[in-house]
Parts: C-alpha cells; sequence; structure tokens
C-alpha cells in the first residue's frame, strides 16, 4: 500500500474540507454544490477505508497482524510529556472507519431528500461533514489527547444539529441540555486521561498499553483509610466519560431529548456512531480494563441496567423517534454489558451491526414522517404498509434484524452477547444475564408495537394526509435500501471473523482468564448452525412472547392497552416520566447550581465583600473623616489657640524631662 | 545584545506616538487620528515580532537586555530584558492593541484622538511592566498604567462609571502601595533595584512570608483571586468595549506575571509554604466564581465573572510547581487574552446595535446575524475549554497538574468543564437562539467589515494555537524550567 500517513490524512481530512466549503462558502456553492462536496469528501473516505479495512485484514490473514502508528506532528511538548497528534490504524478503528463513512455516506444522501425545503441545506451538510471528520479523529486516534479532541468535536456538532432548528424552544432546552451532561461525562474523562498521564507518563496508546500490568499494584489513597487500585479508579473514571456520551443509565437523560434534531442526525449521531464512541473507547483500552475486575462488574451492571430499564420506557412513547431513541439506550446498554464481560470482539460486533440496522430504523422512520407532512405521533398514523412498501420492507428487516430474528445481523451480535454473559464469573453477571434476557422480550415488544402501529391496522390519519401520502423518493428509499442489505447479512458473514477468528489482531486485549468467548467458541459450528440452533433457544422464546404480546395488544384488543394504564396508572406514570430523573435533576442539579450560583453572588460579592468589607470601609474612612471634619473649622484663631495649647503642652513636657 | 533597541522602541513608539494622537486631535481632524494610531499599533506589532525570531528558547537568561545609568544615587537603572515568561505576554499585547484600535474606530464617538492616545501610552506602559527589570522602572509603568485606564473607564464609560473608577484605582492602588514597600525593603537588602538581583538576595523565613503577602497584595488584586476580585465586573459593566478588551486581555495577567516573577523567584520559600492558601483561593476562584457567573444577567458581568474563574486555573498552575502548571497557566493567560478579548468584543458588537448588555433583552439574533452567532458559537465554545482552541490547553495541563498533587484539587478544578460550559451556553442561548424577540433584534444588521476582520482575527488566534501550541510551549520550556529549579533549591 501507498504512504499510509497520506491515505490516513485524506480519510479523515476530506469530510473537513467537504464541511469548510459548504460552511463558508454555502452561498457561493449553492444547494447542489454543497451536497456534492461534502458527499464527495465522505465518499472519498469510505472507499479508503474500506479499502484499508481489507488490505488490514489480508495482511492479518497472511501472518502477523499489522497496526500503522503514523505520527503527524507534535502537538504540545511540556513537563516530560509529549503529545502528538496521529493515527493508530488497527483493525478495531479500521472497523470503526469503515461503520462511521458508511452510514454517513448513506445519510449524506438521504439528507438530499430529507432537507430538500430546509433553508439550513448547506449549514446542514457541513455540520455533517464535520461530524464526520470529529469521529474520524476519534477513532482513528493514537492517544489520549486527540481521542478527547474527536469526543468533545462530535459532542459540539451534535449540540449544533440537535438545536438545527434554533427557534424551538424544546430543540435549545435539548441542546444545551445534551452539551452539559455529556461535560459531567467529560471530568471524569478528563481525570480518567489525567491518571493515565500521573501513572504512565505518557497519554500515546502503545505506550501506554505497553505494560499497563506494571501498576496494577499502585494506589490512589484518596479518602482517608484503604487505598484504592489506581487502575480501577483509572478505568472507572474513563468509564464516567464513556456513560455520558454512550448514554448509560444514570447519564443517558440526553439521548431521549436529543430527537429534536433532524432525524438524518438522530441515525448517523445519535444511533449509528457518536453513542458508540464510549463503547468504542473501552475495547480501545481494554488493556486497562482488563486489570480491573471491579471496574469490569461496574460497567456491567451500569450496562444491565440501562439494557433493561431503557427499553420499558420505550413501550410507552408515542413518538415514533422516541421508541426508537430508547431502544438505542437499551442496545448500547447490551454493548456495554458486553464490554464488562470482556467480549469486547462481542461489543464491537453488535455495535457493528446495530449501526446498519439502527440508521435503518431511524431513515425508514424519517421516511414516515416525511410522508406524515412532519407528524411523529404513531397515534397518527397506521396502515401505512400498502402506501410505501419499500419503506415497510426495509423497515420489518430493520425491526428483525433489531429484535434478534434467528439469521439476521442484530441475532448474531445480541445472542452472542447473551451467551457470553452467562460464562462471565464477575460479580454481578447472573443480574445483567437475567437483565439481557428480559431484555429480548422487552426489545421486541416495542419494537413490534411501533411496526404495528404505524404500518398495520387502522389509519388514523387525517384525511387531507392520508390523500398525499405516497412512498419518498429514491434518495430516500435508496440508502433504505443500501442499509438493509447489511442488516441483514453482516451478522452472518462477521461472526466468526470477528469473534473467533483473528479479525482484532492485537487491537483487543483479554485476559486469558476473561476469555468468555471462549466458552463459546467451543459449541461453535458454524453461522448457520448457530443460526438453526437459534430457533430452540430461550432468546427466540421471548422474541417470539414479545412479538405475540405486541399482536394481541396492538392488533387484536387494541382497547387493552387502555385497561393497562387504568389499572396500573402508577406505573404508567412512573414510565411516562422516565423514573423522574429529569425532575430530579432539573429540581436539585439544575435548580441546585442557580441557587449556589444566586447565593455566592448575592451574600458572598454583594453583601459580605462589597457591602460589608469595600463599601463598609469606604463609609468607615468616610465617617472618620466626618470627624476629623469638625477640627478643621477654616478659622484662623482656633488654630492658633490650638497651636498655643500644643506649644504649652510640649514644653511642659520638656520641663519634665530636663528635671 | 541586539543591535536595535528593540524593546525600548516596543515601549516608547506607542507612548510617543499615543503624545501625537493626542496632539493630533480635533472634530475634524477624525481620520487623521485613527489612521495615525492605526500605524502607531502595527508599527509596535512589527517591532515586537523580531523579538520572536530572534529569541534564543534554549537558555532561560534575560534577552534583548537594554542597561542604562539612571538614578545613579540609588542604583536604579534602565533595564529591560525578556525570557521565556515576558515574551509571550508582550506579543499578546502588542497583538491586542493593534485589534482595540481598529474596533474603536466606529464605537467611540466622542474625543476619538483623546481615547486612542489613551489606549497607545497604556500599551507602550503595559509592554514596560513585561520587560522592566528594574524595580523601580516597573513600579513605575505598574502604576503609570493606571492612569489611563481611570481615564478611558472614567470618561467612556457607562452611568456608574464613578464608583468603578474609584472602586478600581483605589483596590489597585492599595495593592500597589505594600508592593511599594517590599521593594524598598529588597533594595536596602540587596543594595540595588535590579529585579535579578532580587532573585539572588538571601531571604529568611519570616522575611519572606511579609515579602510573600505584599507581593500577594498586588498581584491578587490585578489578576484578580477571590475575596479581592468585586472591582473587575463593576469596572468591565462600564468601561468601554476597548477599555474591557484591554483590561481583561492584557492587565490581568500582569497579576499573573507578577507572582512568576514576584513570589516565585523572589520568596521561594514562602511560595512554597504558603502554596495551600493560593490553591485554595484559586479553587475557590473557579468555582464560587464559575457559579456566580451562571445567575448574571448582565453579559460583561458574566465575561468579567467568567474571567475570573479562568484566572484561577492561572493561579493554580503557578503554585503547583510544576512544569505543566506553570506552563498550563502561562498558556491559560495568552489564550485567555485572545478569548477574553474576542468575548469582550462580541458584546460589544451587539452592544453598539441595541444599547443593551442586558441577556433578557436579547433573543433569536442568529435570525438577523448570522455570520456573528456562528463566530460567537465559537469563542463561546473556546471559553468552555473545547479541544482544538486555545482554551483547552491551560485548562487540561492544569488539570494533568493537578492530579499529581490531589484527586481533589482535580476534581474540583474539573468542575469548570461543567460550570463553564453552562454559563457560556446559558447566555449563548438566550442570546443569540430562540425566535426574534423583539423589534430591535429584527432591526439588526450583520457584522461590518472591519467587526469581520477583527473577530475573524481572533478566531485564526484562538484556533491557531488550539491546533499548534508547541511554538509557545518551545519558548517558555527555559524559562520554566529554570524557575522551577530556583523554587525547589529555595533560599534559606
Amino acid at each position: 500500500m501507498s504512504d499510509i500517513k497520506t491515505i490516513c490524512s485524506i480519510i479523515a481530512f476530506a469530510p473537513l474540507v467537504g464541511a469548510i466549503l459548504a460552511g463558508m462558502g454555502g452561498r457561493i456553492i449553492g444547494r447542489a454544490g454543497a451536497h456534492t462536496v461534502t458527499i464527495a469528501g465522505v465518499g472519498i473516505s469510505c472507499l479508503l477505508s474500506i479499502r484499508l479495512l481489507m488490505d488490514l485484514l489480508a495482511t492479518t490473514a497472511t501472518g502477523e497482524p499489522v497496526v500503522y502508528n503514523e505520527t503527524l506532528y507534535t502537538w504540545l511538548e511540556s513537563g516530560g510529556l509529549t503529545l502528538q497528534i496521529g493515527f493508530l490504524i488497527d483493525q478495531l478503528s479500521a472497523t470503526m472507519m469503515v461503520v462511521v463513512t458508511f452510514v454517513s455516506l448513506m445519510v449524506h444522501v438521504y439528507t438530499i431528500g430529507y432537507m430538500r425545503d430546509d433553508p439550513g441545506y448547506q449549514r446542514f451538510f457541513s455540520y455533517i461533514s464535520l461530524f464526520t471528520f470529529a469521529m474520524l479523529m476519534l477513532v482513528m486516534a493514537n492517544n489520549f489527547v486527540q481521542l478527547f479532541f474527536g469526543w468533545e468535536g462530535v459532542g459540539l456538532v451534535s449540540y449544533l444539529l440537535i438545536g438545527f432548528w434554533y427557534t424551538r424552544d424544546s430543540a435549545i432546552f435539548a441542546n444545551m441540555k445534551a452539551f452539559l451532561v455529556n461535560r459531567v461525562g467529560d471530568m471524569g474523562m478528563v481525570l480518567g486521561i489525567a491518571a493515565v498521564a500521573y501513572l504512565f507518563g505518557s497519554l500515546d496508546f502503545a505506550t501506554v498499553f505497553a505494560d499497563p500490568a506494571a501498576h496494577s499494584e499502585t494506589t490512589f489513597q484518596i479518602l482517608n483509610g484503604e487505598p484504592w487500585s489506581a487502575i480501577t479508579v483509572t478505568c472507572v473514571l474513563l468509564f464516567i466519560g464513556a456513560m455520558a456520551k454512550s448514554a448509560q443509565f444514570p447519564l443517558h437523560v440526553w439521548l431521549p431529548d436529543s430527537m429534536e434534531g433532524p432525524t438524518p442526525i438522530s441515525a448517523l449521531i445519535h444511533a449509528a456512531t457518536m453513542v458508540t464512541a464510549g463503547i468504542f473507547l473501552l475495547a480501545r483500552t481494554s488493556p486497562l480494563f482488563e486489570l480491573s475486575e471491579t471496574a469490569l462488574s461496574f460497567v456491567m451492571i451500569i450496562g444491565a441496567i440501562t439494557a433493561l430499564f431503557m427499553g420499558f420506557l420505550g413501550i410507552v412513547q408515542n413518538d415514533i423517534k422516541r421508541v426508537i431513541a430508547y431502544s438505542t439506550l437499551s442496545q448500547l446498554g447490551y454493548m456495554t454489558v458486553a464490554l464488562g464481560a470482556s467480549a469486547y470482539a462481542a461489543g464491537i460486533f453488535h455495535l457493528t451491526t446495530h449501526a446498519f440496522f439502527k440508521a435503518l430504523l431511524f431513515l425508514a422512520a424519517g421516511s414516515v414522517i416525511i410522508a406524515m407532512h412532519h407528524e411523529q405521533d404513531m397515534r397518527k398514523m397506521g396502515g401505512l404498509r400498502k402506501y410505501m412498501p419499500i419503506t415497510y420492507l426495509t423497515c420489518l428487516i430493520g425491526t428483525l434484524a433489531l429484535v434478534g430474528f434467528p439469521g439476521l445481523a442484530g441475532f448474531f451480535s445480541k445472542d452472542a452477547i447473551i451467551e457470553a454473559v452467562k460464562y462471565s464469573e464477575l460479580p454481578g453477571a447472573d443480574f445483567a444475564y437475567l437483565a439481557v434476557l428480559a431484555g429480548v422480550f422487552v426489545t421486541s415488544l416495542y419494537s413490534f408495537r411501533l411496526l404495528f402501529l404505524v404500518f398495520h391496522g387502522k389509519e388514523r390519519m387525517d384525511d387531507h394526509t392520508r390523500e398525499h401520502l405516497h412512498e419518498t423518493p429514491l434518495v430516500v428509499t435508496g440508502p433504505l435500501m443500501a442499509l438493509a442489505v447489511p442488516s441483514v447479512v453482516i451478522g452472518a458473514l462477521a461472526i466468526e471473523p470477528m469473534l473467533f477468528g483473528n479479525f482484532f489482531g492485537d487491537s483487543i486485549f483479554v485476559l486469558p482468564g476473561h476469555d468468555v468467548l471462549q466458552g463459546l467458541q467451543s459449541h461453535w459450528h458454524g453461522a448457520l448452525q448457530f443460526a438453526l440452533h437459534g430457533f430452540t433457544q430461550i432468546p427466540f422464546l421471548l422474541m417470539l412472547a414479545g412479538l405475540a404480546a405486541a399482536w394481541v395488544l396492538y392488533r387484536q384488543k387494541p382497547e387493552l392497552p387502555g385497561l393497562f394504564t387504568d389499572k396500573l396508572a402508577w406505573l404508567h406514570r412512573v414510565l411516562l416520566n422516565k423514573y423522574y430523573l429529569d425532575d430530579f435533576n432539573q429540581t436539585v442539579f439544575a435548580g441546585g447550581l442557580r441557587g449556589i450560583g444566586q447565593f455566592f453572588w448575592r451574600i458572598g460579592d454583594v453583601a459580605l465583600i462589597d457591602g460589608l468589607l469595600v463599601n463598609g470601609s469606604a463609609r468607615a474612612v468616610g465617617a472618620f473623616a466626618g470627624v476629623l471634619r469638625h477640627i478643621q473649622t477654616g478659622y484662623l484663631y482656633h488654630y492658633a489657640f490650638a497651636m498655643m495649647i500644643g506649644l504649652m503642652v510640649l514644653m511642659s513636657m520638656l520641663w519634665f524631662v530636663i528635671q | 545584545m541586539n543591535a536595535y533597541p528593540l524593546l525600548s522602541l516596543a515601549i516608547w513608539l506607542p507612548i510617543i506616538g499615543g503624545a501625537l494622537v493626542l496632539l493630533s486631535g480635533g472634530e475634524n481632524r477624525l481620520q487623521l487620528s485613527r489612521s495615525l494610531s492605526l500605524v502607531i499599533s502595527v508599527a509596535t506589532l512589527l517591532i515586537t515580532l523580531p523579538l520572536y525570531q530572534g529569541f534564543d528558547s534554549s537558555t532561560a537568561a534575560m534577552q534583548f537586555q537594554e542597561i542604562h545609568p539612571w538614578i545613579e544615587r540609588f542604583s536604579v537603572t534602565y533595564h529591560l530584558g525578556i525570557d521565556g515568561l515576558s515574551l509571550p505576554l508582550i506579543l499578546l499585547t502588542s497583538f491586542i492593541s493593534v485589534l482595540v484600535v481598529v474596533s474603536s474606530w466606529a464605537n467611540i464617538a466622542t474625543r476619538v484622538s483623546e481615547y486612542l492616545g489613551a489606549v497607545l501610552i497604556m500599551e507602550g506602559m503595559m509592554i514596560g511592566v513585561f520587560a522592566a527589570l528594574d524595580a523601580v522602572l516597573f513600579y513605575v509603568f505598574w502604576e503609570a498604567m493606571l492612569i489611563p485606564m481611570f481615564l478611558i473607564i472614567g470618561i467612556w464609560g457607562g452611568p456608574n462609571r464613578v464608583y468603578a473608577t474609584i472602586k478600581f484605582f483605589l483596590y489597585t492602588f492599595l495593592g500597589s502601595v505594600l508592593l511599594l514597600v517590599a521593594l524598598i525593603y529588597l533594595y536596602r537588602q540587596s543594595g540595588s533595584f535590579s529585579l535579578l538581583d532580587f532573585h539572588q538576595v538571601a531571604l529568611d523565613a519570616e522575611v519572606q512570608t511579609l515579602l510573600f503577602f505584599a507581593f500577594l497584595a498586588a498581584f491578587a488584586v490585578k489578576i484578580p483571586m477571590w475575596p479581592v476580585h468585586t472591582w473587575l465586573p463593576d469596572a468591565h459593566v462600564e468601561a468601554p468595549t476597548g477599555g474591557s478588551v484591554i483590561l481583561a486581555a492584557i492587565m490581568l495577567k500582569m497579576g499573573g506575571y507578577g507572582f512568576l516573577r514576584f513570589n516565585l523567584p523572589i520568596v521561594p520559600d514562602a511560595s512554597q509554604q504558603w502554596a495551600g492558601l493560593m490553591i485554595g483561593l484559586s479553587l475557590i476562584a473557579v468555582v464560587y466564581v464559575g457559579a456566580v457567573a451562571l445567575v448574571q444577567k448582565d453579559m460583561k458581568k458574566l465575561i468579567a465573572y467568567s474571567s475570573i474563574s479562568h484566572m484561577g486555573f492561572v493561579t493554580l498552575g503557578i503554585f503547583l510547581f510544576s512544569a505543566h502548571g506553570l506552563e498550563g497557566g502561562m498558556a491559560q493567560m495568552v489564550s485567555h487574552g485572545f478569548i477574553s478579548a474576542a468575548m469582550f468584543l462580541c458584546v460589544g458588537v451587539i452592544y453598539d446595535r441595541m444599547h443593551t448588555r442586558q441577556i433578557g433583552d436579547y433573543g433569536g439574533v442568529v435570525n438577523t446575524m448570522p455570520v456573528f452567532a456562528a463566530l460567537m458559537m465559537f469563542f463561546v465554545m473556546a471559553n468552555s475549554g473545547l479541544p482544538g482552541t486555545s482554551g483547552f490547553i491551560g485548562e487540561f495541563l492544569v488539570i494533568l497538574a493537578a492530579f499529581d498533587n490531589s484527586f481533589w484539587v482535580a476534581l474540583t478544578v474539573a468542575t469548570s468543564l461543567v460550570l463553564g460550559a453552562a454559563y457560556n451556553l446559558w447566555m449563548y442561548r438566550r442570546v443569540i437562539f430562540g425566535a426574534v424577540a423583539n423589534d430591535a433584534v429584527a432591526a439588526l444588521t450583520d457584522l461590518n467589515g472591519r467587526e469581520r476582520f477583527v473577530l475573524g482575527v481572533l478566531a485564526i488566534a484562538v484556533l491557531g494555537l488550539g491546533v499548534l501550541p508547541n511554538p509557545l510551549f518551545e519558548i517558555m520550556h527555559a524559562s520554566v524550567e529554570a524557575l522551577l529549579d530556583h523554587v525547589s533549591k529555595g533560599k534559606l
């Protein structure tokens, strides 16, 4: 392969160039110009990424896995720490690059149709290309600082895109919330990076991961008493960053609100790519996490809570995009559980399959939203199947992939996770296993609920909308069809190399004692066998149960859900209010912070420092001067009299001294 | 030694030029005053550039030195020189001054020549502060600089300007008096007024403590540290845009510079002894003042509090006594020079159009001023410390340094990631986003060419330093290393 550094630079910077051209020259190059340059940029990145991945896999197959570690320039040197900008291209990053650029390319094309009438057309293309650049910087980084640059970069673009329709109050509330919640995670992330720098004296991946075990006995004295394992503290801090970005409980609150943004970015950023950055981070730092079972347990439990309890919330949502958003939360929980069980490969595998079918589901939802004239309430839909056959079929494929129908993409990745958790011996694995199993039922229930409410049953929209219902144009359905293909086949194709082969080479590190996929491999007889076997397993039965429940509730007896919400009103209220977490945060954190600010300002600055000390001393000086002023009368005879008195006093003192 | 006395030129050209601008005044010669001041400020910038090019970053010794006898009876000399700590601040001063002159072209309507003259004279004096190596010379510049600032706020300021100027003057003046006492004491001890002699003179622990607090009084007010910070929000609110820019971008940095040039090298043992106090006050600045910024209703007050919070990183970095901390603190000062200047200029842009600084009077500005909204978004993000902008470097390095010191210090200072984003974005949301709030906003016009130029140049500076910070750090390494070495050896 020709100069790898040049190729990597082109991959990373082509979308940036597109973003700058579309953003700054948007008025000059026009709408067509904007989507042409950005699609060209992302297209180049996508093709080169695929070629890079194929090259890597080819060399891996022939022998020693190749890793490209290229330095572009020295960003900063300070106090013995050298921070460089560069690329680390191994199988892990190459996989992510392909996923990111491919989904991004699809979303770019789709946007031509979705945003056709929007006045912010060029701005939108500029943002999504900028996003692609930042995401590539994140996954291609060969050090923590550059990763953090990409991390914050995608956060910034996410902020801009959630608030894309900036005149809507709900949008500009949601984007600020997203940024601030992510900043809470970033606090953990930055401290985690500081801990890495402190322990290893470097932030370069290759140096840090060379021999992390050397620090497995190092401790931090954080509270008086027991010392804490330095590696555990570092990992938990890094994971707090991942929790915000990958929307894990309790830092997930921003993701459902992020649906205020246009649908293409819900697919690109809030389903397929950015939210998986946390998953990627943990896979990338697997050499550290492997050294701390405490941290892994923590990761697994948080993931399990997210997988199950966010799924519940998806059942009661009526906004089509919010259902998918909660589904995304739940699936991110699955990936996190996999990471906690040391099945990093399974986590990345699920990330990959999920990227395709969840992007597909979001774009299908967007297609429905276009057809419905930007109506998102599923209660006003129904029976769309016959008006939008392509959207329906692709959405069905996406749904089947998501619920894990044997043979489709999601089946392989989700079952691999469930099996992996079964073999895990870490504390909390039993809970996680139950949670991911129960999650299968929940996933199936909310997914088919969506499908039935939108595409089947009575047509509940108004007449005007119904008359104009028709399938969306090819720029919209094209990406749907293009994404449907990997949603079907990618699981069957990739499971063997990714989980059991040498696909990831040395890019992921697993301690022999943690290798749960080993257990899975011992029963492995090929993808077809695995799929067939899947029909007899508990997850499949749970999936069927979910399907049946959805069928009964939303097709056969549509009056039943109403009965449930009446009987279990308290539960329904808790779910509708998202476990009251938003209210809690709003009151305690947002309100509390403002209260503290007011207190410090009114009491500290205004009353105490300025009122008492500054103006107080000014007043004291004033009062003192007021007293003194009485002496300075300006009458000459007063002064002469005072002088005489003084002279007399001095002379008598002198007299006494001489005596 | 260099063939040309570059430092003297950089100091006296703007001072003498400023006097000329003053003389050029007259209502019918506005254009002359403006052009003349622009030429002088650009010329000063060009004079300071060779300082960077000719600077030898391998040594901590003073460079471009100029020594002439001045008051021989007290061995006072006219002694100038720079090292890696002062050079970045001198470049910052000459760079920002050009932008201040350009930005003042339109928004100062009365007594234009006097205003521009004051700006230029102040520029020369500020460079003088950073270049002076003689205590008397330093003190003269340090105090004289207050006069033009006092006038700028007092004459071109807002309605409450008299209270603000008196507060500003008394606060800073009271601090400086103790500095003078300390300098005279050091003269008695060392027999000269040379700062370099002060660095070497032996001092016992008690004297060091007294001197430490005398210096602290001067520099803590200037930078400013909690609890002597309340003059700054008032001064900013009343100051005209250009005055705010100079105040935030350059004058605050003199406090940080003072700590580096006086406290650390002259009283190293006391500095270490009282580091706990300084760390505590810095953390209060970051958290307390950050929280206060959150509830401000006046944009300039908000940015003023944000400045104080950011300066908390500087003092924290300095008193952690590590290369990360010191260099991070320096980087934070330079970066804050760019970002705070840009933030105040942004407020100035909309203040010139709507004549209000109240956040509540705005809303939906993006609808009528999209270019401005985009640029301000960038600066707001830089002010929140986004990686890729200069705002990130200093904060990041100081957090690294804090982690070496203690987990809790690092955790506390890292809360600024949330606090900073909160006050910045909340202000941005209320001012820029949303539907058009009122007729005044609906009538706004987007940036003109001059405003685009000024904000554009600053955006390039913020981005450039954020992406390529290493040249700045290369300048500092030798001086920082020497300073840390000096502090660790102590004087006891």
